[in-house]
C-alpha cells in the first residue's frame, strides 16, 4: 500500500465523508427536533442528483443548475412535509418507517419512469475539471476538491447558524427538549418547516455536487441513506457536531477500510482467502461501529443534550 | 368458535384444496404463487411475534431467512441431502445468531433497536455476498435438492406444497398458543409498560429474546423451505430494504393478529404479481397506498375484516 | 425484628445530594410513612429500596438479606411490592388480567407457550382475591384503560397484592383522588397494615394520621424529624420544614 495510495484513498474517504454529513445533518436535525424517523430523506438526494442533471440538460451551466436544483429541491421537500409527513409527527416510529418506506417505493419508481432506469452520468463543470499535481505520481481531480471544500464551507455556515442565531438557538433547544420549546410560544409548526426544509435542501445539494462523481440511478439514495443513519447513532441524534465528526470517520473508516482490508488480511491469510473475507468485512465495518456504540455509548459520541 | 380460529380454518382448507382445484386446470404456475405466499406467511408469522407481541420492530429479520437458504444452499452443495440434517443445521444456526445478535440488541429500545438489528442484517447480507464459492452477490442456482430418505416429497415434484402448508399450519399454531400462553402475556404486557412489567417481577430482556430467538428460528426454518422451493439462493434476502417489506406484510395484514400476517403476505404476493403483472410501475400505486393505510387505516387488513375501528396509538 | 432496614443510604445527582446518610426500619405489622416537602428525595429513596435506582452508597436489609445489588425484579420475586405515584398498569388488560399477570409472576415459571393462561384456575383466583381485597372485583372484565382514575389507584394497589407481597412500597397512594376516594383507600390499607408492612409517602395527612405507626420527616435528603404522628406533629424542625418549605 503505496503513499500515495494512501493519500488518495483517504481524501476520497473525506469526500465521501462530507457528503454523509451533508446528508446526516438534516437527518440528525430532523429526528432530534420533531423525533421524526425520515428514511424518505435518501431520496431528497436522489432528488437533488436528477434536478442536476434535468436543469443541466436544459441550460447547460453548472451553477444555474445547483440554483435552480436547489430551489426546486427545498420546494419538494416542503410539500412532502405539508402533505405526509406533518401528519406523522405524532405517530409512533413504526408508523413513520412505514409511511416513509412508502414514499421511497413511489419516488425510486416515478424516478425509474421519468429518467429510466438506467444510470446517467454528468459531467463536472468546465471550470472545476482536470486535476491536481500532488506528487510526483499522483493527480487528484479538482472537482473532488471542491467537493471537500463545499461541504467544509457548509458545515461551517451551520456550524454559525445552529450556534451564533436565534433559529439556530431554537433549533437545539428543540433538539434536547421540543416540548419546552413549544411551551416557550414558539410556532413549532413553521419551526418544524424551517428545520425539515433546510435538511432536504442540504440533502438535495449533496446530491447535486455527487452526481458528476457517482452515477445516478433510481435508488441512489436507499444505501447512502442507510449509512446517514449509522452516521447519526456515533454521531448522536439531534447533535450536528456529532454528525460532523462521525460523518468523516465513518467515509474514512469505509473508504480505507475498503482498500485496506484485503491487503491487510492478506498478510495473515493467504491471497484468496483475503480477496473472499476482505470486502465483506470491510462492508460491515461501519455497522460494527455503530453496534459497539450502541451497546457500549447509546447516546452517541457527541450527544445533542449540552451540545451543539 | 373464535372468529380468528374461523378465519384461519378457512384459509387453510382453502390452501389444502387448491392443488387438487388446480390440477383440475393443469396449472402449476398458480400453486408455485400459492408456496411462495406461504412462505412469505410463515415468515411474517414469525415477525408478527416479534412486533405485534413483543412490540420489537426488527428492521433484520430476513437476516434469518437468508441464514436459513444458505445453509441449506451450502448444504447441498457440499452433499448434505437429508432434509432432517438441513432443517436441524439451520435452525441450530439461526438460534445461535438470534442468541447473539439478541442479546445485544435488546439491551436498546426503540429506533436504536431498529438501527441495530439494520446493522445485523446488513451484516449477515454483506457476509452473504463474500461467499464466492457459493455464487457470492449473483446467489446460487441448486441443481439438486434436499430429500426425505430418498423420497422427493419435500421437492418440487414431489408434495413440497403440503409440506410448506404443513409448517404454515404448524407455526400459526404455535403462535397463537404463545400468545394465549403465559410467556405471551407478558411479552404483550412488556410491549405496553415494560416498566411495570419489570416491576411485576419479569426480566422483560429474558422474555424477549427467547421471543427474538424464537422468531429468529422460526423464520430460518422459512428460508430452508424457500431455498426447496426456488431452487435458488441470494444474497439479496437479508437487505434492510427485504426486511422493510417484511414489516410491512406485518403491519399490512395488522399487528398482532396471526391471520392478519398470512393475509397481508398473500395481499403482498398477489399484488405484486398480479398488479406488476398488468402495470410494470405497480410501486407507483403501492408507495402512496402504503402511506394512507399508515395515516388513515392503522389497524390494516385485519381491522378492516372486522371492522373494528382501531383506537388511536392503542398498538 | 426488621423487615427492611435502610442503612446510611446515599445518593447524589452530580452535585445535589438528594439522599443523604438517611437510614430508617420498618418492623413487621408496621407502618411508617415517610412524609416532606416536594423535592424532598422521597421518590428517589423509593426508587432506590426497589431497585430502580442505585444508591452510591449505603445498603438496603430486607427480610434479613442485603438486596442492595438486586434488580428490580429479582426484590419483587423476594417479596417486596411497589406502587408507583403515577399510575402504571397495562391499558389493553382488563383489570383481572393485569392483576393475573402480577400473580403469574410469583407462580410458576412464565415460561410456558401452549397452555392458556387466560383460564388457569390458580392464577384468577389468586387474582380475584386480591381484587375483592381492594373492592374492584366486579370490574374485573373491564379494561384498565376504561377506569376512572381513582379505580386505577385502587388497580396500582392491587397489582402489587396479586404477588402476595410481604413488604409494601406505596408512592403517593392517594394522589389525585377524592374525598370519598381517599377514604376507601385508607380504609383498605388499614385492613392490610398488620398483615404487610409499609413504607409509605404521602402528603394527605389524615390519611397518615391514621395509618402510620412511625413518621419520618424527609427535607433535601435529610432526616429531619422521626417518631409517632403526635410526637412529629409537635416537632420543630417537622413544622419548620412544612411551614417554611412550601409543601403543597
Amino acid at each position: 500500500m503505496s503513499l500515495s495510495l494512501l493519500l488518495i484513498q483517504c481524501l476520497n474517504g473525506l469526500q465521501y465523508g462530507v457528503l454523509l454529513f451533508l446528508i446526516a445533518a438534516g437527518l440528525t436535525l430532523v429526528f432530534g427536533v420533531m423525533g421524526f424517523i425520515n428514511l424518505a430523506h435518501g431520496v431528497q438526494y436522489m432528488v437533488g442528483a436528477y434536478l442536476a442533471f434535468a436543469f443541466y440538460e436544459l441550460t447547460g451551466n453548472f451553477l444555474f443548475a445547483l440554483i435552480l436544483s436547489l430551489v426546486v429541491a427545498l420546494i419538494f421537500g416542503l410539500l412532502l412535509e405539508v402533505l405526509v409527513f406533518r401528519h406523522l409527527y405524532n405517530r409512533d416510529h413504526l408508523d413513520q418507517v412505514l409511511a416513509t418506506f412508502g414514499i421511497i417505493l413511489f419516488l425510486n419508481e416515478a424516478a425509474k419512469v421519468i429518467f429510466g432506469p438506467l444510470t446517467l452520468t454528468m459531467p463536472p463543470p468546465d471550470f472545476l475539471s482536470g486535476s491536481v499535481q500532488l506528487t510526483e505520481n499522483l493527480r487528484y481531480p479538482v472537482y473532488r476538491f471542491a467537493t471537500i471544500a463545499a461541504g467544509l464551507v457548509v458545515a461551517l455556515g451551520l456550524w454559525v447558524i445552529v450556534v451564533h442565531t436565534r433559529v439556530g438557538m431554537l433549533i437545539r433547544a428543540g433538539a434536547t427538549n421540543p416540548a419546552m420549546v413549544s411551551a416557550l410560544g414558539v410556532n413549532i409548526q413553521r419551526l418544524f418547516m424551517v428545520v425539515f426544509g433546510f435538511g432536504a435542501m442540504l440533502a438535495g445539494f449533496a446530491g447535486v455536487i455527487a452526481a458528476p462523481i457517482f452515477s445516478i440511478e433510481p435508488g441512489m439514495g436507499d444505501n447512502i441513506l442507510i449509512v446517514a443513519f449509522v452516521v447519526i447513532i456515533i454521531g448522536g441524534i439531534g447533535s450536528i457536531r456529532g454528525a460532523f465528526i462521525a460523518a468523516l470517520l465513518v467515509g474514512l473508516i469505509d473508504t480505507m477500510g475498503r482498500s485496506l482490508a484485503t491487503s491487510t488480511l492478506g498478510l495473515i491469510f493467504d491471497g484468496s482467502v483475503a480477496n473472499q473475507i476482505g470486502p465483506a468485512l470491510a462492508s460491515m465495518l461501519i455497522y460494527i461501529l455503530m453496534a459497539a456504540i450502541l451497546v457500549v455509548r447509546p447516546e452517541g459520541l457527541f450527544p445533542a443534550k449540552g451540545a451543539a | 368458535m373464535d372468529r380468528g380460529l374461523f378465519i384461519a380454518g378457512v384459509i387453510f382448507a382453502v390452501l389444502l384444496a387448491a392443488p387438487f382445484v388446480a390440477s383440475q386446470f393443469g396449472s402449476t404456475y398458480f400453486l408455485s404463487l400459492l408456496m411462495k405466499a406461504m412462505l412469505l406467511a410463515i415468515a411474517a408469522l414469525s415477525l408478527d411475534l416479534l412486533i405485534g407481541q413483543g412490540g420489537m420492530v426488527s428492521f433484520g429479520h430476513t437476516a434469518f431467512i437468508g441464514l436459513g437458504a444458505y445453509v441449506t444452499g451450502i448444504g447441498l452443495e457440499e452433499g448434505i441431502e437429508n432434509i432432517l440434517v438441513l432443517l436441524v443445521i439451520a435452525i441450530v444456526v439461526s438460534g445461535l445468531f438470534a442468541v447473539i445478535t439478541g442479546a445485544l440488541a435488546l439491551r436498546t429500545s426503540g429506533v436504536y433497536f431498529i438501527m441495530i438489528t439494520l446493522a445485523f442484517g446488513q451484516m449477515t447480507y454483506f457476509t452473504l455476498t463474500s461467499l464466492a464459492a457459493y455464487g457470492g452477490d449473483d446467489g446460487l442456482t441448486l441443481w439438486s435438492m434436499a430429500e426425505l430418505f430418498g423420497s422427493d416429497i419435500v421437492q418440487n415434484g414431489g408434495g413440497l406444497y403440503f409440506v410448506i402448508t404443513g409448517a404454515l399450519i404448524g407455526t400459526w399454531w404455535l403462535i397463537h398458543r404463545i400468545a394465549g400462553s403465559r410467556f405471551g402475556r407478558v411479552l404483550r404486557a412488556a410491549k405496553e409498560n415494560p416498566g411495570r412489567t419489570e416491576i411485576m417481577g419479569f426480566s422483560v430482556f429474558r422474555y424477549r429474546l427467547i421471543a427474538y430467538v424464537i422468531a429468529g428460528m422460526i423464520a430460518g426454518v422459512s428460508g430452508l423451505l424457500l431455498a426447496q422451493h426456488a431452487e435458488f439462493i441470494s444474497p439479496a434476502i437479508a437487505t434492510w430494504k427485504k426486511s422493510g417489506e417484511l414489516i410491512i406484510v406485518v403491519v399490512l395484514g395488522g399487528m398482532g393478529s396471526r391471520n392478519g400476517a398470512i393475509l397481508g403476505a398473500f395481499f403482498f404476493v398477489f399484488v405484486e404479481e398480479f398488479l406488476g403483472g398488468l402495470f410494470h410501475e405497480w410501486k407507483l400505486i403501492f408507495g402512496p397506498l402504503l402511506v394512507l393505510m399508515v395515516l388513515y387505516a392503522r389497524g390494516g387488513i385485519s381491522d378492516l375484516l372486522e371492522a373494528r375501528p382501531k383506537k388511536a396509538g392503542a398498538s | 425484628m426488621s423487615v427492611l432496614i435502610i442503612e446510611n443510604l446515599n445518593k447524589s445527582f452530580g452535585s445535589v445530594n438528594v439522599t443523604n446518610n438517611v437510614s430508617l426500619s420498618v418492623g413487621e405489622a408496621e407502618c411508617h410513612a415517610l412524609i416532606g416537602p416536594n423535592g424532598a428525595g422521597k421518590t428517589t429513596l423509593i426508587h432506590q429500596v426497589s431497585g430502580l435506582l442505585p444508591p452510591d452508597s449505603g445498603h438496603i436489609r430486607f427480610d434479613g438479606h442485603d438486596v442492595t445489588g438486586l434488580s428490580v425484579w429479582r426484590r419483587v420475586q423476594a417479596g417486596l411490592s411497589r406502587t408507583f405515584q403515577i399510575t402504571s398498569v397495562i391499558p389493553s388488560f382488563s383489570v383481572l388480567e393485569n392483576v393475573a399477570l402480577a400473580a403469574q409472576a410469583k407462580y410458576g415459571s412464565s415460561f410456558r407457550f401452549f397452555k392458556p393462561a387466560g383460564t388457569e384456575r390458580r392464577l384468577n383466583d389468586t387474582a380475584m382475591q386480591a381484587l375483592d381485597q381492594i373492592g374492584l372485583a366486579d370490574r374485573a372484565g373491564v379494561a384498565a384503560q376504561d377506569l376512572s382514575h381513582g379505580e386505577r389507584r385502587l388497580l396500582e394497589l392491587g397489582i402489587a397484592l396479586a404477588g402476595q407481597p410481604t413488604f409494601l412500597l406505596l408512592d403517593e397512594p392517594m394522589a389525585g383522588l377524592g374525598r370519598a376516594e381517599s377514604e376507601t383507600l385508607t380504609e383498605i390499607l388499614l385492613g392490610l397494615r398488620r398483615q404487610i408492612p409499609m413504607l409509605l409517602v404521602e402528603h394527605d395527612m389524615d390519611a397518615i394520621f391514621r395509618l402510620a405507626d412511625v413518621v419520618s420527616v424527609l427535607v433535601d435528603g435529610v432526616v429531619v424529624a422521626r417518631g409517632t404522628p403526635d410526637e412529629v406533629r409537635a416537632d420543630p424542625a417537622a413544622r419548620a420544614a412544612y411551614l417554611g418549605g412550601g409543601a403543597e
